[in-house]
C-alpha cells in the first residue's frame, strides 16, 4: 500500500504543473455560469493538444495508454491550481470502446476524445427516466438508413453537440430491455430540434430537450448490435457512476478552496456552525479523492466494478451536496439578497447530483439487490 | 500510487480475519464464554500482532501502522473482548522513550479519552491526574505521561486491585477508572517523548480507532443484513422492503467511504511528516465517527425491538464503537481542529 508517486508519476505530475501554470484558462465554475460552457471547447482541445487527455484511452484512438491512476494525478493538480475539471466523456468512451464494431470505434473514437466532435447523450425520455428501458422512441429501417421518431430531455450538452448517442427502440414485438438499439446520430440536420432547458440555477447551457421527427441516421452508425441498447447503456450508465471516470472531485475541491479563502479572510464573522459546514466539505472532499484513489488501484488487477459504480456515484453525491450546504451556508443572507450570488448556485446545481445519471433511490436499490442481496 | 495491500498484507488481513472470525464474539452469550476470552487473547500474544510496533532494532517500529491497522478492523469486526489496541500504543509510546516493558501494559488515558494520561512529580516519584486505563483487560500496568516540568517521561501505574473496579460500557474491552493521587512509577531510563513524538502517537491513534470502528460497521451490517433477509413480516423478509433496503445501502456507502479514508490515514502515520499525517488521520476520524454512528443506529433500527434488547449483538457494536469514537478525539473535536487549521482561529 503506498499513496506517493512512483517515479512515471512523479514526472507527469511535474510535467502537467508546469503546463497549467502557462495554460490555466481561469474558467469559472461549470455548475455555475454558462461561461464555462462557452469555452470548455478551448480547454478541451488546449488539454488534448498537450497530451494531457485521454490518459488511460488507446493510443491509436488519441489516448495515452497510461494506468487509470494518472487521472487522479491529473484532477489532483487541477484541483491545486483552481483550473477547470477535465471534460468528462469517459463513459462514452467506455461505450464505445466495449461495444463497437472497428470501423465505427476508428471513425468516432479520435473525433470524441480530441474535442474535435462533440457528443450528448440521449437517452432519458419524459416519459422514461428511472425506468429507462420503458423509452418509447423509435428507429424504424428504412433502406440503409433507421429513422428517428421522438422525444429526449434531460440531454446534457445538446446545443452544441456533433452527434447524439442516442437509444431508441428498434423492435417493439420483444420484452421493453430487449427492443432497443444505440445509435450514433448526425444532430445537424432538420429532422432534429434542439430546445435548451434553464436549470434550477439559472445556467441554460447544461441540458435541453431534443424532438427528433422523422431523423435519419445511417444503419452502418449502429454502435453494438440491434438489440444490445441496453446493455450498451448499461456500460455507459455504470461508467457515468463513477468519480474516476468524470473526474468531479476536482472542482468540489476547488470550491470547496474558495469557500475556506472567504471564511479565513475574516474568521470572526462566521459561526462556528458555518465552519463546520466547509470543514465537513472539504473531509468529504478529501475522502472523496482517497475512495478514488483506492477505486483505481483496485483496477490496476482488472477489476470491473458493475454495481460497485453505485456506491461510488453516492459517495460523490453526498460531497457535492455537503460543498454545496458548506456554499449556501458560507453565504448566508447574501444567498437570498444578491441576485448574482455564486454560492446559491453552486447550492442549487448541486441537488441535480441526487439525480443525474440515476436517481440515489436507484443507486440504493442496486446496492441493496445486487451487492447486499436483500431484493 | 498504488494502494493496494501487498501480497503480505493481504496474507494478514486474511488470517486476522480467519482468527477473528473463529474465536471472535457471534452472540452476547459468548461475552461469558471465558475460556474462548483466553483462547483469544493467546491467539493474539502467539500471532505477534502485540509487538507490531516494537523496536526493530534501530528505533522504527517492526511494522507499519498499516498492519496494524488491517489487526484492528479485523478484531473489531468480530467485537473481540481480548486487548489489542491499548497494549499496542503503550509499546509504541514505549518504544519512543527506549524502552522495553517487561510485563503485559496497556495506556492510560485522560478524561476526556482523547490523549494520553497525565501525572505530575519527578524523576523518582509521582502521582496520577484522574486517568482511565483502556483495553486494560489482562493488563498489569498502564502507562501515564510524567510531566516533570523539564519534558515528558514515561511512567508506570500498577492495576492490580484496580481490576475488580468499574469496567466501564463496553463490554469487549475494560476501562478502568484510575483515581487522582494513584501512585505512578517514574520509568528507569526513559527517555523523552517529544512533541512529535505525542503527534504521532495521536495519528497511529487515530488510525487505528478508524480501523477499529471501519471493521465495527463492516460486522454491524453484516449482522443486520443476516437478519433482515430471515425476518419475516406481512409475509415476507423485511429485507424485501425497500425503506430497509435503502438504510442498509446507505450504511454500505458509508462504511465504503470510511474504508478508503481510514487506509490511507494507517498509511500516513508512517509515510508523512507527523502534521500531515495527524491531518490525514484527523480527516478519517470525522468521517468514520459519524459514519459508525449513523450505521449502528440503522443496525439497532432494521432489527425492531429486538435491537433494542440486551440480548442482541447489535449495542456490543454500538457500545465498541462508542468508544473507540472517542479515543483521541471525537468527530466533533477533530472537526473543529480542522477548521481550526484551515479557516484560521475563531
Ligand atoms: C443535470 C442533469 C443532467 C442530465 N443529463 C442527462 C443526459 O445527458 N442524458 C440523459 O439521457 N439523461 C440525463 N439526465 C436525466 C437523468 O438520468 C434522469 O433525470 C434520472 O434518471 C431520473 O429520471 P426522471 O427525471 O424521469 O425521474 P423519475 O424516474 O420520474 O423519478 C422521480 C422520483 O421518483 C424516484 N423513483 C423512481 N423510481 C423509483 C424506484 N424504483 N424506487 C425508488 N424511487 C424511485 C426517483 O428517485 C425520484 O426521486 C440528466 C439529469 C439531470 C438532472
Amino acid at each position: 500500500m503506498d499513496y506517493r508517486d512512483s517515479h512515471e508519476e512523479r514526472a507527469f505530475r511535474a510535467r502537467f504543473r508546469a503546463w497549467l501554470a502557462e495554460n490555466n484558462p481561469g474558467l469559472p465554475a461549470s455548475s455555475t455560469d454558462d461561461a464555462y460552457w462557452q469555452r470548455q471547447a478551448e480547454w478541451h482541445t488546449a488539454l488534448y493538444r498537450a497530451g494531457f487527455f485521454g490518459l488511460s484511452w488507446p493510443k491509436r484512438y488519441g489516448g495515452h495508454e497510461l494506468p487509470t491512476v494518472f487521472d487522479v494525478i491529473l484532477d489532483e493538480e487541477v484541483a491545486r491550481a483552481s483550473a477547470p475539471p477535465r471534460p468528462s466523456l469517459g463513459y462514452l468512451v467506455q461505450g464505445l470502446t466495449r461495444h463497437a464494431n472497428d470501423i465505427i470505434k476508428d471513425r468516432f473514437l479520435p473525433g470524441l476524445i480530441s474535442g474535435q466532435e462533440r457528443w450528448c447523450q440521449g437517452f432519458s425520455e419524459p416519459d422514461a427516466g428511472s425506468d429507462l428501458a420503458a423509452l418509447r422512441t423509435t428507429a424504424i429501417l428504412d433502406g440503409d438508413e433507421y429513422v428517428i421518431d421522438g422525444h429526449k430531455i434531460w440531454t446534457s450538452y445538446s446545443d452544441v453537440a456533433d452527434w447524439c448517442f442516442l437509444l431508441a427502440r428498434t423492435d417493439a414485438t420483444v420484452a421493453k430491455h430487449k427492443g432497443l438499439t444505440a445509435f450514433a446520430v448526425p444532430m445537424n440536420q432538420a429532422a432534429i430540434e434542439q430546445r435548451p432547458l434553464k436549470m434550477i440555477n439559472g445556467i441554460t447551457t447544461e441540458f435541453g430537450q431534443v424532438m427528433f421527427d422523422g431523423a435519419r441516421v445511417p444503419a452502418a452508425n449502429m454502435l453494438g448490435d440491434p438489440g444490445e441498447g441496453w446493455r450498451v447503456a448499461m456500460t455507459i450508465v455504470s461508467h457515468e457512476r463513477e468519480p474516476g471516470e468524470l473526474g468531479y472531485q476536482a472542482r468540489y475541491a476547488k470550491t470547496v478552496k474558495e469557500l475556506e479563502k472567504k471564511v479565513a479572510a475574516a474568521p470572526e464573522s462566521f459561526r462556528n456552525d458555518v465552519r463546520e459546514s466547509v470543514a465537513w466539505a472539504y473531509v468529504q472532499t478529501e475522502m472523496l479523492r482517497l475512495h478514488v484513489c483506492r477505486r483505481l488501484s483496485e483496477r490496476l488487477d482488472g477489476v470491473d466494478h458493475g454495481p460497485g459504480g453505485s456506491i461510488d456515484k453516492l459517495l460523490m453525491t453526498w460531497t457535492e451536496q455537503s460543498v454545496g450546504a458548506a456554499a449556501v451556508a458560507v453565504a448566508g443572507s447574501s444567498a437570498i439578497t444578491d441576485s448574482e450570488n455564486v454560492e446559491l448556485k453552486t447550492y442549487l446545481y448541486s441537488r441535480a447530483q441526487s439525480v443525474m445519471g440515476g436517481t440515489s433511490q436507484i443507486q440504493k436499490n442496486i446496492i441493496a439487490g445486487r451487492i447486499l442481496g436483500m431484493a | 500510487m498504488d494502494t493496494r495491500d501487498t501480497p503480505e498484507q493481504a496474507e494478514l488481513r486474511r488470517s486476522a480475519r480467519q482468527l477473528a472470525a473463529n474465536l471472535g464474539v457471534r452472540s452476547v452469550g459468548d461475552l461469558d464464554d471465558l475460556d474462548r476470552r483466553a483462547r483469544l487473547a493467546a491467539a493474539i500474544t502467539d500471532a505477534g500482532w502485540l509487538e507490531l510496533r516494537d523496536d526493530s532494532g534501530d528505533g522504527s517500529p517492526l511494522a507499519s501502522a498499516v498492519e496494524a491497522a488491517i489487526v484492528a478492523d479485523a478484531l473489531a469486526n468480530a467485537v473481540a473482548d481480548a486487548a489489542f489496541l491499548g497494549p499496542l500504543l503503550a509499546k509504541d509510546l514505549a518504544r519512543r522513550a527506549g524502552l522495553e516493558l517487561p510485563v503485559a501494559t496497556t495506556l492510560a488515558f485522560n478524561p476526556r479519552l482523547d490523549g494520553p494520561g497525565t501525572a505530575t512529580g519527578s524523576a523518582t516519584s509521582a502521582t496520577a491526574e484522574a486517568v482511565y486505563a483502556v483495553d486494560a483487560r489482562g493488563a498489569a500496568e498502564a502507562l501515564v505521561l510524567i510531566d516533570e516540568g523539564k519534558g515528558l517521561h514515561l511512567g508506570s501505574i500498577t492495576l492490580g486491585s484496580l481490576a475488580e473496579t468499574d469496567r466501564g460500557n463496553d463490554l469487549t474491552r475494560a476501562v478502568l477508572t484510575i483515581p487522582t493521587g494513584t501512585a505512578v512509577r517514574p520509568l528507569a531510563g526513559s527517555g523523552e517523548i517529544s512533541s512529535a513524538d505525542l503527534v504521532q502517537l495521536q495519528a497511529l491513534g487515530l488510525a487505528l480507532t478508524c480501523a477499529d470502528l471501519v471493521g465495527g460497521m463492516r460486522g454491524v451490517i453484516d449482522v443486520s443484513v443476516e437478519y433482515v433477509k430471515e425476518r419475516r413480516q406481512y409475509g415476507v423478509a423485511v429485507g424485501s422492503f425497500q425503506a430497509v433496503q435503502h438504510l442498509l445501502a446507505e450504511a454500505h456507502v458509508l462504511m465504503e467511504g470510511s474504508l478508503s479514508v481510514s487506509l490511507h490515514a494507517a498509511w500516513a502515520v508512517d509515510a508523512l511528516e507527523p502534521s500531515a499525517a495527524l491531518v490525514a488521520a484527523r480527516i478519517a476520524k470525522t468521517y468514520c465517527a459519524r459514519a459508525a454512528r449513523t450505521i449502528n443506529e440503522t443496525a439497532v433500527q432494521v432489527h425492531g425491538g429486538i435491537g433494542n434488547t440486551w440480548e442482541c449483538i447489535v449495542h456490543v457494536y454500538l457500545r465498541r464503537a462508542l468508544l473507540s469514537s472517542l479515543l483521541f478525539g471525537d468527530d466533533a473535536a477533530q472537526l473543529n481542529a480542522l477548521a481550526d487549521d484551515r479557516l484560521g482561529v475563531h
